[in-house]
C-alpha cells in the first residue's frame, strides 16, 4: 500500500504498471511476435511432416491396392482361360471328328439327293409315225383299223408300264428323301452344339476383354482403377466383417454346446491361468476345426491364404483334402457326442437341483425332449462344417484389412495435419490479439505519445515551410519516427503480418 | 517371431512359480442339537440344500453337529469333496443330502453345547482341505454351555475364514434382558475377528443368496 487509500494506491500502481508496460512495449510485442512465429513455424513443419507421411502412406496404399487388384484380375483372367480351355476341350476338342461326321453325312445326303433325281418316263418314239399312218390311211379299211388298234393297245400297255416304273421310282425317291431327315437333324444338332460352344467362348472372350481392359488400367495405375479398387475393397471388407461376425456367433454357440460336457473329460476344477481347462479345451477344438476348414479350402484352391499349399502337387492336395475332411468329420462327430452328453448332464443337474429344493417332480420329463437333444446333436455336427466356410470371408478380410487400415491411417494423418495447421493459425492470430490487448491496457500513454508526435510533426512542418531551401533529411532507421496512424494500427508489431 | 517366443517363455516360466491358489470353496456347517434348538433343524436342512446347489465340482462340504464334546470327527454327519466331473459331483450331492436327511430324522438333543470345540474341528477340517475360500456356518443360538472339565477358553485362529452365524434365535432370558443376546453376539464376533476371521450374522433365511457374499 503506497497510500492509505486503496483506490489511490491502486491508481498509483496502475500508472506505474502502464508506464513500465509502455516502456517495454516494443520488446514485448517483438517477443510475442517471435514466440508466435516460432510456434507457428514448428507446427507448420510438423504439419508438413505429417503431409509427407500421408503422401508416402497414400502412395504405398495405392501400390498395395493396385498389386491386390492386379493379382485378383490375374486370377479372374486365368480362371476365364481355364473355362475356355474346358469348353474347347469338351466341345471343340472333338471338332475333327465332328467335321468328318458332318462331311460323311453331307456326302450321304448328296448321294441320296442324286439318287432322288426325277427321271421323266420315256415317251414312245413312234407316236408321230403312228399319227402319220392314222392320218394317211383310210380308217375305214379294216386292215388299217386293226393295225391302228394294235398300235393303240401297244401304246396303252407301254404307257401303263411307264407309269408303274415312274411310281416305283417316285417311291424310291421318297424313301431316300425320308432317310435324309434324321441326317439333317443330326447336322442341325451338331451345328447347334458348335454354335453354343462358340457363343460360350465368345462370351468368355468378351469377359476376358473386359478384365483385360481393367487389368491394363490397373497396370497403368489410373485414378479410375484405384477408385474402383478402393470402393470394391471397402465393400468387401464390410461384407466379410459381417460374415465373420456371424461366424463368431456360430463359434460361440458351438462353444456353449461343448464347454460343459468337456468338464467331464478334462475335469471341472483345473485351470490354466485364469481360465478353466475345460473351456480352453472346448475352444481348442473349435479352433482346430476352423484350422481344418482353412486347410480344406486351401486344398480345394478356393482360398489362397497359404501359398505353400497352393503350390503342392495335385495328388498331395487331394490327399490333404481327404485328410482334413476326415479330421473334420471326426471332430464333428465328437461334438455331436458332447452335445448329447450336455443334454444328459443338464437333465442330471436339473434333477439334482429339484431334489435339493424338495421339488422332485419339478423336472420336465416330456417325451418331446428328444427333439432338443437331436437338435443339439445336429448343431454339434453341422456347425464345424459351417465354420469351414469362414475361410472365404477371412481371406477377403485379411486382404482388404491392409487397405482399410492404410485408409484409416491416412485419414488420421490428414486430420492431425489439419489440426496442426489450425492450431498454428490460432496461435498466430492469438499473438496479434495479445498485442492489441497489450495496447488496450496502455492506451493512456499511447494516446499521450500520439498527441506529442502529432504536435511535433505539425511544428516540424511549420518550420520546414518557413525554410523551404533547407535540404530534407531522411530520418535514420534508429531515429525513425512512428506515424501516429501506424502506431494506432500497431506498427512494428506482428499485427501487420499477412495472415 | 522373437516376441512370440518371449511371450510363450514368459507364460511357461509364469507357470513354474508358486503353485496356483486353489479356487475351490470349503464349507463347514455346525448344527446345534442342544435342547429346544433341535426343533429348528428343519431350517438347517434348507440351508444345507441351498449350499449343495451352490457348490461346484472340487468344493468341499461337511456338516457336523454341536453336542457336548464337538471336537471330534464322530460329530461329522456328512462330508464330501465333490469330484472333478459334474455328473459324479451331482451323485455325491444326492448322497450327501440323503445322509443329512437321515441325521435330521434321528437326531436327539444333546445335554451341552460345545460351539468352540465344533469351531476347532471345523478349522482343522478346512486346514486339511485347504480350499481357496473357507466358510463356517454356525446354525445355533450361540449359547455355549460346556460340561464341567472341558477347556475351551483359548484363542482360535480364523485367518481367511468367513464365519456366518445363522438363525441366531433369542432365548427366553434374552427376552427378559436383550443385552444378553447382544453381548453373546458381540462376544463371538470379537472372538472371530480377533482370530483374523470375518463375522456375519444372517437371521433372515429367506435370503439365502447372502450366504456366500464376500
Amino acid at each position: 500500500m503506497l497510500t492509505d487509500s486503496v483506490v489511490g494506491s491502486a491508481l498509483i500502481w496502475a500508472v506505474l504498471a502502464m508506464t513500465v508496460m509502455y516502456l517495454g512495449r516494443a520488446p514485448a510485442r517483438q517477443s510475442l511476435a517471435t514466440l508466435a512465429r516460432m510456434l507457428h513455424n514448428a507446427l507448420r513443419m510438423a504439419a508438413f511432416g505429417l503431409r509427407r507421411a500421408e503422401q508416402h502412406l497414400e502412395a504405398r496404399n495405392r501400390e498395395v491396392l493396385l498389386a491386390a487388384g492386379r493379382e485378383a484380375k490375374e486370377r479372374m483372367v486365368s480362371r476365364e482361360f481355364e473355362r475356355i480351355a474346358a469348353t474347347v476341350a469338351r466341345d471343340l476338342g472333338r471338332y475333327p471328328e465332328t467335321q468328318r461326321t458332318l462331311t460323311e453325312t453331307i456326302q450321304r445326303i448328296d448321294d441320296d439327293h442324286q439318287a432322288t433325281a426325277d427321271v421323266p418316263p420315256q415317251v414312245p418314239g413312234w407316236s408321230k409315225a403312228v399319227k402319220a399312218v392314222a392320218d394317211a390311211a383310210d380308217k375305214s379299211d379294216p386292215s388299217v383299223r386293226d393295225v391302228l388298234e394294235a398300235i393303240h393297245d401297244s401304246m396303252e400297255k407301254a404307257q401303263q408300264r411307264a407309269l408303274a416304273a415312274y411310281r416305283r421310282s417316285s417311291s424310291d425317291r421318297h424313301r431316300l428323301l425320308s432317310r435324309m431327315m434324321p441326317r439333317w437333324r443330326d447336322i442341325q444338332g451338331r451345328l447347334r452344339r458348335m454354335e453354343a460352344a462358340v457363343d460360350s467362348i465368345l462370351e468368355r472372350s468378351r469377359s476376358i476383354d473386359r478384365h483385360m481392359d481393367e487389368y491394363r488400367e490397373i497396370l497403368a495405375g489410373t485414378d479410375r482403377a484405384v477408385q474402383t479398387l478402393s470402393t470394391s475393397a471397402l465393400v468387401q471388407f464390410a461384407v466379410s466383417t459381417l460374415v465373420i461376425c456371424v461366424a463368431i456367433g456360430g463359434a460361440v454357440i458351438n462353444f456353449s454346446l461343448i464347454a460343459r460336457p468337456m468338464a467331464e473329460m478334462v475335469g471341472g476344477t483345473s485351470y490354466i491361468g485364469a481360465f478353466r481347462t475345460a473351456d480352453i479345451a472346448a475352444l481348442v477344438i473349435i479352433l482346430v476345426e476352423i484350422s481344418m476348414g482353412l486347410f480344406l479350402m486351401e486344398s480345394l484352391r478356393i482360398t489362397r491364404l497359404f501359398p505353400v499349399i497352393a503350390a503342392l502337387p495335385d495328388r498331395t492336395r487331394a490327399y490333404m483334402c481327404v485328410f482334413t475332411l476326415v479330421i473334420l468329420t471326426t471332430l464333428a462327430s465328437v461334438e455331436a457326442g458332447l452335445a448329447y452328453m450336455r443334454e444328459i448332464l443338464l437333465q442330471d443337474e436339473l434333477a439334482t437341483s429339484a431334489l435339493l429344493r424338495g421339488d422332485a417332480g419339478g423336472v420336465m420329463t416330456s417325451e418331446a425332449l428328444w427333439i432338443t437333444t437331436a437338435a443339439q446333436m445336429g448343431m454339434g455336427f453341422i456347425l464345424p462344417f459351417a465354420l469351414t466356410f469362414v475361410a472365404i470371408p477371412l481371406e477377403t478380410f485379411v486382404q482388404t484389412l491392409r487397405h482399410v487400415l492404410g485408409m484409416a491411417a491416412i485419414l488420421t494423418l490428414r486430420l492431425a495435419n489439419l489440426a496442426l495447421r489450425i492450431l498454428g493459425q490460432f496461435l498466430r492470430q492469438s499473438a496479434v490479439l495479445l498485442q492489441h490487448l497489450y495496447d488496450v491496457v496502455i492506451f493512456a500513454p499511447l494516446w499521450i505519445a500520439n498527441r506529442v508526435v502529432e504536435r511535433r510533426a505539425s511544428s516540424e512542418g511549420a518550420a520546414s515551410r518557413a525554410e523551404p531551401a533547407a535540404p530534407r533529411v531522411e530520418p535514420t532507421r534508429e531515429r525513425e519516427e512512428v506515424p501516429a496512424s501506424r502506431l494506432e494500427a500497431g506498427y512494428g508489431g506482428y499485427g501487420e503480418a499477412t495472415v | 517371431m522373437k516376441a512370440l517366443l518371449a511371450v510363450v517363455m514368459l507364460v511357461a516360466l509364469g507357470g513354474c512359480g508358486e503353485p496356483p491358489a486353489s479356487r475351490a470353496t470349503g464349507v463347514y456347517m455346525l448344527l446345534d442339537t442342544s435342547g429346544t434348538y433341535t426343533q429348528e433343524i428343519d431350517k438347517a436342512l434348507q440351508i444345507i440344500n441351498y449350499t449343495l446347489t451352490r457348490l461346484e465340482p472340487g468344493d468341499s462340504f461337511a456338516v457336523a453337529r454341536i453336542d457336548t464334546a464337538s471336537f471330534s470327527e464322530k460329530d461329522i454327519v456328512a462330508k464330501a469333496t465333490f469330484d472333478d466331473r459334474p455328473s459324479t459331483a451331482n451323485t455325491q450331492k444326492r448322497q450327501f443330502q440323503t445322509a443329512v436327511n437321515e441325521f435330521v430324522n434321528t437326531v436327539r438333543p444333546s445335554a451341552y453345547t460345545d460351539i468352540s470345540g465344533g469351531l476347532l474341528q471345523a478349522l482343522e477340517y478346512l486346514d486339511e482341505k485347504d480350499p481357496g475360500r473357507r466358510t463356517i456356518f454356525i446354525f445355533s443360538d450361540l449359547k455355549e454351555d460346556l460340561e464341567k472339565g472341558y477347556v475351551r477358553d483359548f484363542p482360535l485362529t480364523f485367518t481367511g475364514v468367513d464365519v456366518v452365524a445363522l438363525n441366531v434365535t433369542k432365548l427366553r432370558s434374552d427376552n427378559v434382558d436383550p443385552r444378553e443376546y447382544l453381548d453373546r453376539l458381540a462376544t463371538w464376533q470379537a472372538r472371530v475377528e480377533q482370530g483374523g476371521g470375518r463375522w456375519r450374522v444372517i437371521n433372515d433365511l429367506d435370503r439365502l443368496e447372502r450366504l456366500f457374499d464376500t
